[in-house]
């Protein structure tokens, strides 16, 4: 875990200060709500259908028990008990109120986190591998480098005001957790003959018109990567779109310009950017480095006793396989059946935080799926960890399942929404609320947005769902075929919309089909992508 | 009006010309940006220019932050001024991209401004103005 | 009926205009007629409100109905956390919204 010196806290802390000035202005009336809202927004402050809400950086996804614990206190103290974790890693807390914000990240700063570029039109949280430092199959860990872009981001004076938000993601694997192409910079770490570097893509992104990114360079050495990233930056910076905000994200520059004309730019204005001396030194990335060597793992036995059946279920689906002997990655599912996708009590919180603090080197990962990661815990404490979650109501065993929906808030809580997304993420896993069931459906990635924004990762989803405003009444698009991950594709919409029933019944549908047609090992988006959608289309819509 | 100025050498009265006058054959030694204009086309001329003015039609609007940066790096010395929509959330960016001095359309409380430039005691990018980032002071 | 809505700039809290002031119930907003504009433009000038905007109501006996399904969520609250909305204890206040 990286820890602040005096520098980072001074600069959290003057950022307090800095936003207490600011809401003070604007209670006392010397800001209008024109001028103050982008500068709240710069420091996560929206103003939502209920009242305010403030998402908090959760940088790269990584936390220790201590800041669980604290965003436990503010669910408490400031909010309603609860909070929401999000498809960018971070927690989004429903109820704040204006006049108690600055209070709330001052306790917030105390810990180390803060609120700093969780939105507005400037570069947003880094994402990451919620297994950096525990996958087998990373050739780095990419923290470190998510930390550096996590620096050098942070106000950022050139890129503060950009077209529009940007949004990076760092992975070190072959299989991508992180949705990496799916953001306006998707950086991949790479060996070259043993040297480090990273694979960059550019232009990927939901919202309303998703494209996946392409790759503009196979290779950037590692020590040349925050001046490519400059570069990369202040092209779009000086020639993105600002006539049409629909227009104005990155993709769309990549997109009209071509991706080879974008690398042209990038690798011209690379040449003078990297004679500024922008790159830290060695040195520094050493420093950073160092606090996220891997913990101290002991010699333990890799035998688990499999012999309570309901553990043994958890096991096979939530458990993965951790690099170390003897350890291994748990998944805490935040999808109960019936249950608000992503949502966490301020018990449940501090449940985990004390759970990352006994069993898993006092660390824990949001993962963009909405869940919580417990990253290195000895395979003889699986049991006593699954029995504490299982009081808390933390085990279900549906990792990757039909019932681990992705959901943005909705209309439930969203001002920009057209239409519920949790109302029909829980009917969907409650008809599905039979384990045997969905495990027989296998890996099903089912993902839900209130509105085009994309929030809840439609495009993304093998089965994604959109809700529109049809003359004032919820209506739910389908889309199939999507995949966030190393497979990554963008969704088609299958034919007219649905109410909300409908919808149920035509996943139900989509998965009757599937079975009937699969294949082998063929998961769900396999079987479409090989046989096409008129047969489900024939079978919903027949 | 220059509200702002954090320069020593006297004000340029000249009027600032657009930078398709200057282009075209003009000897004046101001001249002034919008948005979509191209900062490096004035990169020849650097030595001859005692003022460049960069226009914020709209605040939201971050092009001439990079306008700034170019010129800066190229190694322009003249004064930098920030025009237009210039609100004293924005004015420390501004500094830190070369902006010397400041023509807010609105008035700006002098002391506000001076708490925004004093807020931030490190910083942790390098950029167009003499603050050292933090990897530096860290690393000697 | 024309009805005014907005937040406490102070709390976030969702507030209608009652025709003296603003209360957190839909049930006490009153019709503005054609005096929207000015009250809005006169409260949001005193800090009284935040962001407010007119929106068409429907009346009934219970009192103004928003005609959109946003202003109905706000009126009542999430639909998915019965416990969090003004009605706590009426487990069909949700059918109110749809």
């Amino acid at each position: 875990m990286y820890q602040y010196d005096t520098y980072d806290q001074a600069i959290v802390d003057a950022r307090v200060e800095e936003f207490r000035d600011q809401v003070r202005r604007r209670l006392s009336g010397e800001m209008t709500e024109d001028q103050f809202k982008p500068l709240r927004l710069m420091n996560g402050l929206y103003l939502q259908l209920h009242a305010y809400m403030l998402r908090v950086a959760i940088p790269y996804g990584t936390l220790d028990s201590r800041q669980m614990h604290l965003l436990g206190h503010i669910a408490r103290k400031y909010d309603r008990g609860y909070g929401h974790f999000t498809t960018r890693q971070n927690i989004q807390y429903n109820w704040i109120k204006l006049e108690e914000c600055a209070d709330l990240l001052a306790e917030l700063a105390q810990v180390e986190m803060h609120a700093i570029q969780t939105s507005g039109n400037c570069i947003r949280n880094i994402s990451s591998d919620q297994y950096a430092g525990a996958a087998a199959d990373e050739v780095a860990d990419p923290r470190p480098w998510a930390e550096l872009l996590r620096q050098w981001s942070t106000f950022h004076p050139e890129f503060s005001y950009l077209p529009r938000k940007f949004k990076i993601a760092v992975i070190a694997s072959p299989e991508d957790r992180a949705a990496m192409r799916l953001h306006d910079i998707g950086i991949e770490l790479v060996k070259q003959d043993g040297v480090l570097g990273g694979r960059v893509f550019v232009g990927g992104g939901m919202g309303r018109t998703p494209m996946t990114a392409p790759e503009i360079n196979p290779f950037v050495r590692a020590e040349d990567l925050l001046s490519y990233v400059e570069a990369c930056l202040r092209v779009y910076n000086r020639y993105g779109r600002r006539d049409n905000i629909y227009k104005a994200r990155i993709k769309i520059l990549v997109h009209e310009i071509g991706a080879d004309e974008y690398r042209r730019q990038v690798t011209q204005e690379f040449a003078h950017v990297k004679t500024l001396g922008i790159d830290p030194p060695l040195a520094e990335f050493d420093r950073i480095s160092a606090f996220f060597a891997p913990p101290a793992f002991e010699t333990v036995s890799d035998d688990i006793d499999r012999s309570d059946p309901d553990f043994a279920v958890w096991l096979d689906q939530n458990v993965k396989p951790h690099k170390q002997a003897g350890y291994a990655i748990v998944n805490i599912s935040l999808k109960p059946i019936g249950g608000i996708p992503g949502d966490a009590s301020a018990d449940q919180i501090d449940v985990m935080a004390d759970l990352a603090k006994q069993y898993s080197f006092d660390e824990l990962r949001v993962t963009h799926a909405q869940n919580i990661v417990l990253p290195h815990v000895a395979k003889r404490d699986l049991y006593a960890v699954w029995q504490r979650l299982n009081v808390a109501e933390l085990a279900d065993a549906n990792l990757d399942l039909i019932s681990d929906i992705i959901a943005c808030p909705g209309l439930d809580y969203c001002s920009l929404a057209n239409a519920r997304s949790i109302p029909v993420a829980q009917k969907i896993a409650t008809r599905f609320a039979d384990m045997e069931r969905q495990r027989d459906l296998g890996e099903l990635k089912l993902k839900i947005s209130g509105c085009i924004n994309a929030c809840g990762h439609h495009h993304a989803g093998h089965i994604g769902i959109l809700g529109v405003d049809r003359k004032g009444v919820e209506n739910y698009q389908l889309t199939f075929g999507g995949s966030g991950a190393e497979d990554v594709s963008i969704g088609k919409i299958i034919g007219p919309g649905f109410s909300e029933d409908g919808v149920v019944d035509a996943v139900e549908k989509a998965t009757e089909v599937y079975k009937s047609l699969r294949e082998g090992d063929e998961r769900f988006l396999d079987t479409y992508r090989r046989v096409g959608l008129e047969p489900f289309k024939e079978a919903i819509y027949g | 009006m220059v509200e702002f100025r954090y320069r020593t050498d006297e004000v340029n009265e000249q009027p600032s010309v657009t930078l398709d006058s200057f282009l075209d054959q003009s000897n004046s030694t101001a001249v002034r940006l919008e948005p979509d204009d191209d900062a490096r086309a004035l990169l020849p001329f650097l030595d001859r220019l005692a003022l460049i003015e960069i226009a914020f039609p709209k605040y939201r609007d971050g092009r001439g932050y990079s306008s700034a940066r170019i010129l800066r790096e190229a190694g322009y010395k003249g004064e930098l001024r920030a025009q237009g929509d210039v609100l004293v959330d924005q004015i420390a960016f501004m500094r830190r991209c070369g902006f010397d001095s400041f023509a807010p359309e609105g008035s700006l409380n002098p002391a506000d401004v001076d708490a925004a430039f004093a807020r931030y005691d490190h910083v942790y990018q390098g950029a167009a103005d003499a603050a050292v980032p933090v990897w530096k002071l860290r690393h000697g | 009926m024309k009805i005014l809505t907005g937040n406490d700039l102070a709390s976030g809290a969702v507030t209608w205009w009652t025709g003296q002031g603003w209360s957190i119930h839909v049930e006490d907003a009153a019709d503005v007629g054609e005096q929207g504009e000015a009250i809005l433009h006169a409260e949001e000038g005193a800090r009284r409100v935040n962001a407010p905007y007119i929106i068409d109501a429907i009346a009934t006996p219970e009192g103004p109905r928003p005609a959109h399904i946003k202003d109905r969520v706000r009126a009542l609250g999430p639909t998915v956390r019965p416990d969090l909305t003004l009605k706590p204890a009426d487990p069909t206040a949700g059918e109110w919204v749809i």
